[in-house]
């Protein structure tokens, strides 16, 4: 076979395909339109990052260092503090979701505290119905309670820390605890993972249903060539929202960008290529653009969102599910990517993933290959 | 009127049923997306790897190593060198280390302050500091009883008693699976609705309905009680699933539970008639629905509490009734939430779907011109 | 000198999940210099035998072999000697003419001179020259025809196949078509034209005909007509009403088969030149019998057995309607307009009871707005319609409870079974109780459609959908009867059934309104409209639209002649006008 034939039929392919993305719509709209509003929604409405959480102290001590504990928790930047002496009208206020948390001050709470055989205890309910807001509480509670222990020690020189074991913490990558700082990274990866898998499967579906595939298949094309015609301009534009979503995701969100743009590129272009594969195989099986759409959300989209680990921890699935994610290709480009943001080139993870997102990528287009025969049935 | 209207319900249930695609889409995906997402769907931390670095050659150090190693939240502690932490935190091995520094048990012998150090991993942060609580309270624990068996000078002089009201153990299921069971009966109302009429269009069986008797107010009834029933029952099988096999309490009233079903239904229906009666196709009904659906899901406060959201886009959830129904769902199984509080949030769903059901008529007449 | 060029033996074809097989034992051999007309009814397999020469689709068993090259072993072969043209034509409508045939050049190879030379040859040939740099999807159905034809001509192919190319094209496009791939046959290249209309088929060097996958004709057409020789035969000057002598005729045991054709009625007898008398068909004292040149129709109709007779047990059980004086239908000045565009015109004629009146034209030149119009599902930008005095737009449901619609490719629900669409239509309709169980049960009856009432609508076989489409249509004795292509692509057993029972609502005081772009079926028509680009350009009965067009060059004109020859006059006049 003349490499010629071979290259020429693929410039056809390939610049008819460019026409047809630039004079569709829904490409474009899949292209551009879905990564931005991924990135506002997500970026935007998916913090774990609690500010101003609303807490109700019950003062049924009034004392003066009750009230210098009461002080300390108005200045944290982490409370919105709102004070009453009956503890009924928080505790309404908690099942109605308007508070988060009330922390009762004793009655006897500063005579204890003077007393040295005494303890003085103060209690922390939380709302158990959002766990996750009600452990951060419990940690911030705790930090301001301390501050305030130490400070009030300081102001009693008489009472020396003594073989006190203290925690000193350093968060690496994150000092300043920003969940949009791994979030950011995390959307990037599912918007990929859509992008791809939507746009080839979208455009295939239609090419089937429209008859114009009829018609390709019956010429001297093979069926490696109708394949690479598709990859080729998808993946270029696949690449070009890529970017657009990075370029948007550190601007709006000031995320930091630590590694290269050489390992980005590698690691994208492995995971583009296995959407956009993944995107083929489930337009060739489908064949309608309907059902498609529907595939790939449900085969792109969700796994991605629950089993890459990008919020959900994965060590804490069941077992079962944990093997599952093993599968899901996407598990592997977010811990790649959040570490390109956040911690830097580190080729012990990159290059290990890579190998995984290859391995997995030739499963898929041997897949694919073995799916799309030329046939139609 | 009545006797139409009960012809097109029947015929109606008659077509989700007996046909196997949607009978499936019906009942498969809901069921098993409650119960793999209400595992996997967790911010809660179990079996967490941890890494020591040692450099202390002291009692203290290996006394405070032992509490780690007794304790059931870590379940892998790895001893490293100081060379390997980068790595260890790097390749995520584990979320955190603990170092304890060449003088640390001298330090404490000597009655000095000593200082561990806790590094912990950015990319996790939310994680990271949860694990962090869990290892600060270990110390403090540690710090008490060494003090107690020393007879050293009180140091603490109060502590804080937690109680963690509505769900004790802080169980991540209880959190999640209410919001599924919301969730998912909003995707299968609009997945029902939002579809059935562009399908009947594209059949031509749209046009047989419109030449008949039948009222257009007659049909947009028949098509949203069918998907008030099918939307019910999907919800009562749901909810069976979660108190009989994922074992979450339900603390509330079912007649509370029932009355704002049935109102959060109709609103998800009336967005579904909406959208439907503006597309052409089954596909732009379905684009629709997907442009409806993910911020809808995700402005409820699905995953993440919405007081989080920054404070521009809080207003914006006002108008999602998704929303509402989470809250009272997560109210209702947990908090037994009280009338009064259920019906505050019932009222702009009530609203919402007054608006919608509404706007559909209004749309569905003016296609027909 | 002719060549074989396809080869095939022992074919059959079966789908997995379907019961039956798409194409059961098929023999044949395709040779070059001629159009072989692959001709039979919607689903006869005739996709599937062409899909399967172009090696797309593998045989069950036997084997298909195109200039000595097997389909299964060497596609790539076949291929690159082979063009096709799907259905649809297989074009990419969001490129532009030009950027479609490049497309196809680069596909096949053709470079430089050569690729210069061919796309002027082509596109004067197809007369798009001025059209190169249009989107394909704005072009008109002929025009896209036309373009699917020159992507397939880009390199001159061994093998033509053509996958019904017709389908949705006027008649005058049509016509051109076929003068284009007539003129392109030579002794190097053969053509294979699928096609469901059987007139179409009359014109090929060679016909195949296919009917549920079994090959039941091969040879030439004249040979086809062999069977029928000396057995068609034309009522003329019929007294009183055609349809009553249709049906008389159709019970006569030596009438086999029988249609309308405007006022006269066409025969075709049991044997050859034994045809009853006029008398016992009552068609009058001045009536005559008439031998007429045998179609292609008749010998499908012959080869299966003969036509289904002359009784409807529907009209029998059916009231009458009640006489209605006035005209039943007014189309008054009729316009719809979406944005700039004309959908409809002006339109303006009326029905009387009894009456079948037809609104025909090209697709696209809507009719399907008009009739849309007149039963209500779209409002009129202008001017009313009304059915018995009701504008439907505006009538409470008693109104529009008074008629009957049956919409195009029936319009059942696809997974209820039989007995819940029943159901499902009586009970839309008002009817309860008692009476819905005795009328369901009477549809059974009539239709026959007791063995299916478990089947869903969707699997039913397509003359059974037919059958209980227009069961529902007519449970509630609408006095009106709208019709929308109700018999497209049927076989022509299923559309004479039909067609008796519509003759039978006639006679009873149905009126009928139905669109259609069949012309035999046309002529079924008491009077009609056509309808071209938005405008009623002419309206009639068949024999007034023929007279109208009768010329020296056109003595005995066709119902098709007169629709061409109507549409060219228009043409020209509007070009007068500019």
């Amino acid at each position: 076979m003349n490499v010629f034939v071979i290259l020429r039929r693929l410039k056809g392919l390939i610049y008819k395909e460019t026409l047809q993305i630039l004079r569709d719509p829904s490409s474009l709209l899949i292209a551009f339109f879905i990564p931005v509003m991924f990135l506002f929604l997500y970026g935007y409405g998916l913090s774990l990052d609690i500010k101003d959480i609303k807490l109700g102290i019950v003062m049924e001590d009034t004392a003066p260092r009750a009230q210098s504990l009461v002080r300390s928790f108005m200045n944290s930047k982490y409370y919105d503090v709102r004070i009453d002496h009956n503890k009924k009208v928080f505790e309404k206020q908690l099942i109605a979701g308007k508070i988060k948390g009330i922390l009762v001050i004793p009655q006897d709470f500063s005579k204890k505290l003077q007393n040295k055989e005494d303890i003085a205890p103060i209690q922390l309910i939380t709302d158990g119905s959002d766990p996750n807001t009600a452990n951060l509480i419990q940690n911030y509670t705790r930090g301001v309670w301390q501050n305030w222990l130490i400070q009030e020690s300081y102001n009693r020189p008489q009472n020396q820390p003594i073989g006190q074991i203290n925690m000193i913490s350093r968060v690496w990558f994150n000092s300043e605890l920003k969940s949009a700082n791994f979030i950011i990274p995390g959307i990037i990866a599912i918007v990929m993972a859509l992008v791809g898998t939507l746009l080839t499967s979208l455009v295939l579906a239609r090419e089937w249903e429209r008859g114009t595939m009829e018609a390709l298949m019956a010429t001297p094309v093979t069926i490696v060539e109708i394949i690479l015609g598709k990859i080729i301009p998808y993946f270029i534009l696949g690449m070009i929202s890529m970017a657009l979503t990075v370029i948007a995701g550190i601007l709006l969100f000031e995320v930091p960008f630590r590694g290269s743009v050489f390992w980005l590129l590698i690691m994208s272009s492995v995971f583009m290529f296995i959407s956009l594969f993944l995107g083929l195989l489930i337009s060739t099986v489908t064949k309608s653009q309907f059902v498609a759409f529907m595939t790939s959300l449900i085969v792109a989209f969700l796994p991605t969102f629950i089993l890459s680990g990008f919020l959900f921890e994965i060590s804490s699935m069941p077992e079962i599910i944990q093997l599952i994610s093993v599968l899901i290709p996407a598990r592997y480009f977010v811990l790649g990517i959040q570490t390109l943001f956040l911690a830097g080139n580190v080729p012990e993870v990159f290059i290990p993933d890579t190998l995984k997102m290859i391995a997995f990528g030739i499963i898929v287009f041997l897949i694919t290959a073995k799916v799309t025969v030329k046939r139609l049935d | 009127m009545f006797n139409r209207i009960i012809t097109l319900i029947i015929k109606e249930l008659l077509t989700v049923w007996r046909d196997k695609k949607s009978r499936m889409i019906l009942i498969v995906p809901p069921i098993l997306q409650l119960i793999v997402y209400s595992y996997a769907a967790t911010l809660e931390i179990k079996n967490v790897s941890i890494g020591i670095i040692n450099e202390d050659t002291g009692i203290i150090s290996r006394h405070i190593e032992d509490r780690f190693y007794g304790s059931n939240t870590f379940s892998k502690i790895y001893q490293l060198q100081h060379k390997d932490a980068k790595n260890f935190i790097d390749t995520q091995k584990g979320l955190l280390i603990i170092h304890f520094a060449q003088d640390f048990s001298k330090k404490i012998l000597n009655n000095e302050p000593g200082n561990i150090q806790v590094i912990l991993d950015g990319r996790k942060s939310n994680s990271a500091q949860i694990v962090m609580g869990y290892v600060s309270e270990i110390l403090n624990q540690y710090n008490l009883d060494y003090m107690n068996q020393n007879n050293l000078p009180k140091q603490q002089s109060s502590i804080i008693i937690t109680r963690n009201w509505f769900n004790p153990n802080l169980e991540f299921k209880w959190f999640m699976v209410p919001a599924l069971m919301a969730t998912i009966s909003l995707i299968m109302g609009m997945v029902i609705t939002g579809l059935s009429i562009a399908r009947e269009r594209e059949l031509g069986t749209f046009d047989q309905l419109l030449v008949s008797p039948i009222h257009p107010f007659e049909i947009l009834i028949g098509k949203t009680l069918p998907g008030l029933i099918i939307g019910l029952a999907e919800a009562t099988i749901l909810f069976l699933i979660i108190i009989f096999i994922l074992k979450i309490p339900f603390t509330g009233s079912i007649f509370l539970l029932y009355l704002s079903l049935c109102i959060f239904l109709l609103s998800v229906l009336g967005v579904g008639l909406f959208i439907s009666s503006l597309a052409k196709t089954q596909q732009q009904a379905f684009l629709g629905a997907f442009i409806f659906m993910p911020p809808a899901i995700l402005l409820s406060g699905f995953a993440t509490p919405i007081e989080n959201m920054p404070s521009w886009l809080q207003p914006i959830t006002l108008i999602d009734p998704l929303r509402y129904f989470m809250f009272i769902l997560r109210g209702l199984f947990l908090k037994d939430m009280p009338a009064d509080i259920v019906m505050t949030n019932l009222l702009p769903l009530l609203t919402i779907s007054i608006v919608t059901l509404t706007g559909s008529v209004l749309f569905f007449r003016r296609r027909l011109e | 000198m002719t060549k074989p060029l396809v080869k095939i033996n022992n074919l059959s074809k079966r789908f997995p999940k379907s019961n039956g097989f798409a194409l059961n034992n098929i023999n044949l051999e395709i040779c070059t210099g001629a159009i072989t007309g692959l001709v039979g009814p919607d689903g006869a397999g005739k996709s599937t035998l062409i899909r399967m020469i172009a090696s797309l689709l593998l045989p069950t068993s036997g084997n298909v072999t195109v200039n000595e090259f097997d389909s299964a072993k060497e596609a790539h072969k076949i291929q690159s000697i082979i063009s096709y043209m799907p259905q649809k034509f297989g074009l990419y409508e969001d490129l532009t003419v030009i950027e479609n045939l490049n497309l196809y050049a680069d596909l096949k190879n053709i470079t430089g001179n050569e690729k210069e030379s061919q796309f002027k040859r082509l596109l004067k040939f197809t007369d798009l020259e001025r059209f190169t740099s249009r989107l394909a999807g704005d072009l008109s159905g002929g025009m896209k025809q036309k373009l699917g034809l020159a992507c397939c001509l880009i390199k001159t192919p061994q093998l033509l196949l053509l996958d019904e190319p017709s389908v949705g094209v006027d008649p005058i496009s049509r016509r051109e078509l076929w003068t284009m791939v007539k003129e392109l046959v030579n002794d190097e290249m053969g053509v294979i034209w699928g096609t469901a209309y059987l007139d179409e088929a009359e014109k090929c060097d060679d016909v195949l005909l296919l009917n549920e996958g079994n090959l039941l004709f091969q040879g030439k057409p004249d040979k086809l007509y062999e069977r029928v020789k000396n057995r068609t035969f034309q009522i003329q000057n019929i007294e009183g009403s055609n349809r009553k002598v249709l049906t008389t005729a159709l019970t006569n045991s030596k009438v086999i088969d029988g249609i309308i054709q405007g006022r006269s009625v066409r025969i075709v007898t049991r044997e050859e030149s034994v045809f009853p008398s006029t008398q016992e068909i009552d068609s009058g004292l001045d009536s005559r019998i008439v031998k007429v040149a045998p179609r292609f129709e008749d010998a499908f109709i012959d080869i299966l057995g003969g036509g289904p007779g002359g009784i409807s047990l529907l009209s029998e059980e059916m009231l009458n309607i009640p006489e209605y004086k006035e005209d039943i239908i007014n189309v008054n000045c009729l316009t719809k307009a979406f944005g700039d565009f004309i959908a409809a015109n002006n339109i303006c004629f009326s029905v009387k009871q009894g009456e079948i009146f037809g609104l025909l034209g090209p697709n696209g030149a809507g009719k399907s707005t008009v009739f849309k119009m007149m039963c209500g599902l779209l409002k009129p930008t202008n001017g009313t319609a009304d059915i018995a005095g009701y504008d439907l737009r505006t009538a409470p449901g008693e109104a529009r409870s008074k008629l009957g619609y049956m919409a195009q490719k029936f319009s059942l629900y696809d997974n209820l079974n039989v007995q819940q669409n029943l159901n499902f239509f009586a009970g839309i309709y008002g009817l309860s109780g008692r009476k819905k169980h005795k009328k369901i049960e009477q549809m059974i009856k009539i239709f026959d459609l007791k063995q299916y009432l478990e089947t869903s609508a969707g699997d039913l076989p397509l003359g059974f959908k037919q059958r209980l489409a227009l069961s529902c249509a007519v449970m509630h004795n609408p006095p009106v009867l709208f019709l929308d292509e109700p018999t497209s692509g049927v076989d022509p057993i299923t559309r004479r059934e039909f067609w008796v029972h519509i003759n039978g609502l006639v006679q009873k005081g149905v009126t009928v309104v139905i669109t259609t772009h069949f012309m035999d079926e046309a002529e079924y028509c008491d009077r009609m409209g056509l309808i071209y680009q938005g405008n009623l350009i002419a309206i009639g009965s068949s024999d007034e639209l023929k007279n109208s067009v009768r010329s020296e060059i056109l003595p005995d004109p066709t119902l098709e002649d007169a629709f061409i020859e109507l549409i060219k006059a228009e043409n020209l006049q509007r070009q007068a006008l500019k």
